[in-house]
């Protein structure tokens, strides 16, 4: 699948139009619209999944980021009504700004320093069945445990935004 | 399906390049935005763009199990969902108790 010539020039056009949209997500000065922005990079990012042959990871990823977390964020934005939406950067801006240049030269360089023995293998048949027989067989362990992570954070988060006349704060 | 038969493919390293450029935007938006929900934001892209890597390496690596690389992007997608669900939790806390959610004047505990 890879290899057909349409799904390469949808790699790069995908690819494009993801980094481009997370850069505007730094770039814009409104916090609502930089939220936008995030949404349309989940989505070409759910896109680069359908590329690398990942079709349940796509599906996940649509449902997770572009639907819930992307929710979440508006709501948490919509909640903080007197608050700064001006998504303006604080004074380490400029340090962050050359850590982020320094790490991404590191990374193209060692990216094309290494042998990664690639041997060609063709693409995933359909990737959700076997997916379940590894979550249910040898990561039966760490699948319990983040259903338990889950639960902690969903009673964690409605233990924090909870109104009371006496807060523990 | 052997890819010497085409001439037009995608390499490993285009996808590990694009999962770096999406890290490295999402480590400046968490180092650099003053809003907590902007710092939020990165963090969410960084993870996205390790997703990225691992799957490129699953899709491109020959391993004894090509799967894992999958499995483990679930499990990242999952620990975001709970992360980004505590972090907002406490940024709606903290916005009702200090009228505000920029990072530089939550600074209670600097000496």
């Amino acid at each position: 699948m890879i290899d057909q010539t349409a799904v390469v020039v949808a790699f790069y056009v995908i690819a494009a139009s993801t980094v481009a949209c997370a850069l505007m997500v730094a770039a814009v000065r409104n916090l609502v619209h930089a939220v936008l922005f995030l949404v349309l990079t989940f989505v070409g990012v759910a896109g680069i999944y359908v590329v690398l042959s990942a079709d349940f990871v796509a599906v996940a990823q649509v449902l997770i980021y572009a639907g819930a977390i992307s929710v979440l964020l508006t709501f948490a934005i919509m909640l903080t009504p007197g608050a700064d939406r001006r998504n303006s950067e604080t004074v380490y801006q400029g340090p962050a700004f050359v850590l982020a240049g320094l790490l991404l030269a590191v990374i193209v360089f060692v990216v094309y320093d290494t042998d990664w023995r690639i041997a060609g293998r063709g693409e995933f048949a359909v990737t959700a069945a076997e997916l379940g027989r590894a979550f249910f067989k040898p990561y039966i362990v760490p699948f319990e445990v983040a259903s338990v992570l889950l639960v902690a954070a969903m009673v964690g988060a409605i233990v924090l935004t909870r109104e009371e006349a006496d807060d523990a704060f | 399906m052997p890819s010497d038969r085409v001439l037009a493919t995608v390499p490993l390293e285009h996808v590990l390049i694009l999962g770096a450029i999406l890290f490295v935007v999402g480590l400046y938006l968490a180092l650099g935005k003053r809003n907590a929900i902007g710092v939020l934001m990165g963090i969410e892209l960084m993870l996205n763009a390790v997703n990225v890597t691992l799957l490129g390496f699953s899709r491109f690596v020959v391993s004894p199990r090509p799967l894992d690389g999958q499995v483990f992007a679930v499990f990242i997608i999952t620990v975001a969902a709970a992360e980004a669900a505590v972090a907002l939790a406490l940024a709606v806390a903290i916005y009702r108790h200090r009228e505000t959610v920029n990072l530089d004047e939550i600074d209670l505990l600097r000496w």
